[in-house]
């Protein structure tokens, strides 16, 4: 073998071990989506009775259908408003000079360490005295706080990079200044939102400890909350069909994402990380 | 926002400072407008709680007992100090962190190398190793639960031939979840060190190639020192966040097994005990604590970082 071969067989092993590890654990639990309830527990990793009889039955409850509503509606809409505050942010700390910047880094690096089930009683108290406690923006209130930093961290990097020049050299050749925002500035600029918008999705996505604290029905109940309380058919066994069910369709989203954007989620994190 | 960028040229010789200083003027108000909605948000959303936590943390308030709330000092961490509960809590979460941080960093750490480096189908390389980022921890949680559980049918009790349930005992959770906070966040801890790695300048490496190092020498010479600042950063942001451990507990056995995190009694004092006095306390307890080890890390990193000037 060549040493090119040898090289090129060493890496195709490595990406095999990479393949298995991130896999497995997501191959089993769709194993289990697709296993009949009377085999769950048999042990094997692939199904010998298959059904589909797991889906049908999440999606013929409410608990689910109303938490994925939740999870999609609140999840878009504190994204959006996280994004939103954090580009005029990330804009004045990226180009401007200013006093008490670093404070203002610090506070949102702060936030970022800050332990989320210190916030947790307090809110749940706040939220109930003034009729927050089980609604959305219950939920979009701290998911938004919480995904700012970030958001503010991630965007800045991104907008430090732009070449500001290019909207003045676009003025001088005729542009208006509306006209050197949007055909210069501005897409040179949504790769970055893009990009934070879906790492920030990903954490309102994610959560567990404020949606299990400040929901208590299909109100606001999101996905992740409502799995954790899925009703078993006795107190003591577990609804695992229904649970690996509603696991996997919640999966499906963040991989369609991390597969059509790895580029992308990779630039934002690490590009954050350099400049924090 | 074009209007700074408009005016920034400021080329007339003889007013060149006060026009500088009417701009400055102008460019601290646009800031000061621009990064408003962000703090006041930011501030308002955890500055109330921080508030009130610590004021409830000097009272006795039960929400089984409401209008029964009085000041008692600082009993209720006394309370908690002297509980054997709250030491043994510290303890699992510090178990679980550094043994959960140190596997994420040696694996983060080949990972970010494969990732830097690999010849083959790089963005499906890259793809499939983020997966787990992506995924919900409640989705990992129960993945590896059921995974491990004998009596639930899983497939690694199956596959090591073990008799008795791997999740009956202390030991058995343990491993369990902290190879679900390993397995889920070993792609951020890569992806922390990848940027670190994209710092360390190729033709150095080449150079000492040329002269003769070998790859280990390569990276404990070159790669790590130079990695040191984003190594630091790295290790901050995964222990600070494995620190507070709440989900993938909370799904395997809500803290029984031995594996009570401070988080985890936390949450089950203030929302299933609603002893929001003693809750608070241990609130704020965690808080510091945290606080305690940003602060340490940020002092390293000040420390890997002026050497290097």
């Amino acid at each position: 073998m060549s040493q090119h071969t040898r090289q090129l067989t060493g890496w195709w092993a490595i990406f095999l071990v990479v393949i298995v590890c991130s896999l497995v654990p997501v191959a089993w639990i769709v194993s289990l989506s697709l296993k009949t309830p009377a085999s769950a527990t048999d042990g094997s990793f692939i199904p010998h009775h298959w059904t589909l009889s797991n889906y049908s039955q999440i999606f013929s409850t409410g608990i689910f259908t109303d938490a994925l509503r939740n999870s999609i509606g609140i999840g878009l809409i504190s994204t959006a408003l996280a994004v939103i505050l954090a580009c005029a942010a990330a804009y004045a700390v990226a180009r401007l000079d200013f006093p008490g910047k670093r404070a203002f880094l610090a506070i949102s690096l702060a936030v970022a360490m800050f332990p989320q089930i210190s916030l947790v009683g307090p809110l749940y108290n706040l939220w109930r005295q003034i009729g927050l406690y089980d609604t959305w923006p219950g939920l979009i209130i701290p998911y938004m706080t919480f995904a700012l930093p970030l958001s503010i961290w991630v965007l800045s990097s991104f907008f430090r990079e732009i070449p500001w020049e290019l909207e003045q050299a676009a003025q001088v050749d005729g542009a208006t200044p509306f006209q050197a925002f949007t055909k210069v500035i501005a897409p040179l600029a949504i790769p970055g939102i893009v990009t934070t918008f879906i790492l920030v999705f990903i954490i309102c996505w994610n959560d567990f400890i404020f949606a299990i604290s400040l929901t208590s029905t299909t109100n606001a109940e999101t996905v992740p909350a409502a799995i954790a309380q899925f009703p078993g058919t006795s107190q003591f066994t577990q609804p695992i069909g229904d649970i690996a069910a509603a696991a996997v369709v919640v999966t499906v989203p963040v991989m369609v994402l991390v597969l059509l954007f790895q580029r992308r989620i990779v630039a934002g994190l690490t590009a954050g990380a350099v400049k924090g | 926002m074009s209007t700074t960028a408009v005016a920034a040229p400021g080329t007339a010789a003889p007013r060149r400072r006060t026009r500088l200083t009417e701009r400055a003027r102008s460019e601290r108000k646009l800031a000061a407008i621009l990064i408003a909605p962000a703090a006041i948000v930011m501030l308002a959303v955890t500055v109330y709680p921080i508030v009130t936590t610590i004021v409830l943390s000097l009272q006795r308030a039960d929400l089984r007992f409401p209008g029964a709330n009085k000041w008692v000092g600082l009993d209720n961490y006394k309370a908690v100090l002297t509980a054997p509960v709250w030491w043994s809590s510290v303890a699992h979460t510090v178990i679980i962190t550094v043994i959960a941080v140190a596997f994420q960093f040696l694996f983060g750490m080949l990972l970010a190398l494969a990732m830097h480096r690999t010849l083959v189908a790089r963005g499906l390389f890259r793809s499939i190793a983020l997966i787990p980022y992506a995924i919900v921890a409640v989705v990992a949680a129960y993945s590896w639960n059921y995974a491990w559980s004998l009596s639930n049918g899983g497939w690694i009790p199956h596959l090591l031939g073990l008799s008795s349930d791997p999740l009956s005992s202390t030991f058995g959770n343990y491993v369990a979840v902290i190879i679900t906070e390993i397995w889920k966040n070993t792609p951020f801890m890569a992806l922390l060190l990848l940027a670190g790695l994209a710092l360390v300048p190729d033709d150095l490496q080449e150079a000492a190639k040329v002269d003769g190092a070998t790859a280990w020498q390569r990276f404990w010479r070159i790669t790590f020192p130079l990695m040191k600042p984003a190594i630091l950063v790295a290790l901050l942001f995964r222990t600070l966040d494995e620190f507070r451990i709440f989900d993938v507990i909370y799904i395997f056995n809500q803290g029984a097994q031995g594996t009570e995190s401070i988080s985890m009694l936390n949450y089950s004092t203030l929302l299933d005990r609603l002893n929001l006095g003693l809750g608070s306390a241990v609130s704020v307890l965690l808080f510091l604590l945290v606080a305690l080890i940003a602060f340490v890390f940020i002092k390293g990193l000040g420390a890997a970082a002026t050497p290097g000037k």
